[in-house]
């Protein structure tokens, strides 16, 4: 007869096997971190490409910079393409070492359902992004990436650490404060995508990383 | 009083069975080599799982081609579910009474 230890043990590595082998869990907080810091800086820089001006103002984004108005716009696009790779380049190299760490493959059936369930809806809301964002509508841009963005971290929530549900929610409450107040829509987006994600990434780097 | 033990299954003795069925409770198909990086075994001992636990019907077998790479799946049957959910619950019910 098994006793109630190996009993206990079987149930929990029945549990773990559930677990790790619907949720990529090797997801490293410093990479939030590092994302945070990245986008507050790229926030910075495209508030001093605008003129430390809004992108709201009423003015309109044509006359509130010495640059030509495709100039500026360009500016602004490698600014924020520039942040996303800094970002996916960290994450990827903050979760590859913690996989390692741990013992266990970087790469499985559960990487490949979180990325498909992140990067769908955020390529789909990027590329509606950019279709507003070449048609010069830059404020609702701020907006709407991050609802996005927020959106699809919900729903790669599921196939991952459990805490990212919050940071996809905060992100899409920022980005309808952002549309409610295109004024100041930059400072919610330093928020949302800066600020959140440092809060977010020491957080779970305190909890889970050690 | 009934004996609750009576209600484990034998075929859950092995640690990869009882992990093979708990992957595919929560997964609909599974490949081959995903197995392999979860329960961490060799291709012949868990091939040979995978075979009593087919022949019992408690998973059905797919094989397909991806190019030429032969991959085999696998997938829990109804009646493999709710073997292992009895078998769960058997477990639970060991460990409250013996609290």
């Amino acid at each position: 007869m098994a006793t109630k230890n190996e009993q206990l043990e079987n149930l929990n590595e029945i549990r773990s096997l559930m677990e790790r082998s619907t949720r990529f869990i090797s997801l490293s907080g410093l990479s939030g971190i590092f994302a945070g810091i990245f986008a507050l800086i790229g926030a910075v820089i495209a508030w001093w490409i605008l003129g430390f001006k809004a992108p709201g103002y009423p003015e309109g984004i044509t006359s509130i910079s010495d640059l030509s108005y495709k100039q500026l716009m360009w500016y602004l696009f490698m600014d924020a393409t520039i942040v996303l790779l800094l970002a996916l380049g960290t994450s990827y190299y903050f979760s590859h070492r913690k996989a390692q760490k741990e013992g266990v493959p970087f790469w499985s059936k559960s990487t490949r359902r979180l990325l498909a369930n992140l990067f769908i809806p955020l390529t789909a809301g990027g590329i509606f992004c950019l279709i507003l964002f070449i048609n010069g509508n830059v404020s609702i841009v701020i907006s709407l990436s991050m609802i996005f963005y927020g959106l699809a971290l919900y729903n790669a929530s599921n196939f991952t650490l459990n805490e990212v549900r919050y940071l996809g929610l905060a992100n899409i409450i920022c980005g309808i404060f952002a549309l409610l107040f295109p004024a100041i829509g930059l400072i919610f987006w330093a928020i949302g995508f800066g600020i959140f994600h440092i809060a977010y990434g020491s957080f779970m780097h305190l909890k889970y990383d050690k | 009083m009934e004996n609750p033990i009576e209600h484990l299954d034998k075929i859950y003795d092995s640690r990869i069975r009882l992990g093979i069925m708990s992957i595919l409770m929560v997964n609909e198909w599974v490949d081959f080599n995903s197995f392999k990086e979860f329960l961490e075994t060799t291709d012949g001992n868990l091939a040979s799982h995978l075979k009593a636990l087919e022949k019992k019907e408690l998973i059905t077998v797919k094989k397909q081609f991806i190019g030429r790479k032969p991959k085999t799946s696998y997938r829990a049957t109804a009646k493999g579910k709710i073997s292992f959910q009895n078998h769960l619950d058997a477990l639970e019910k060991i460990i409250k009474e013996q609290k």
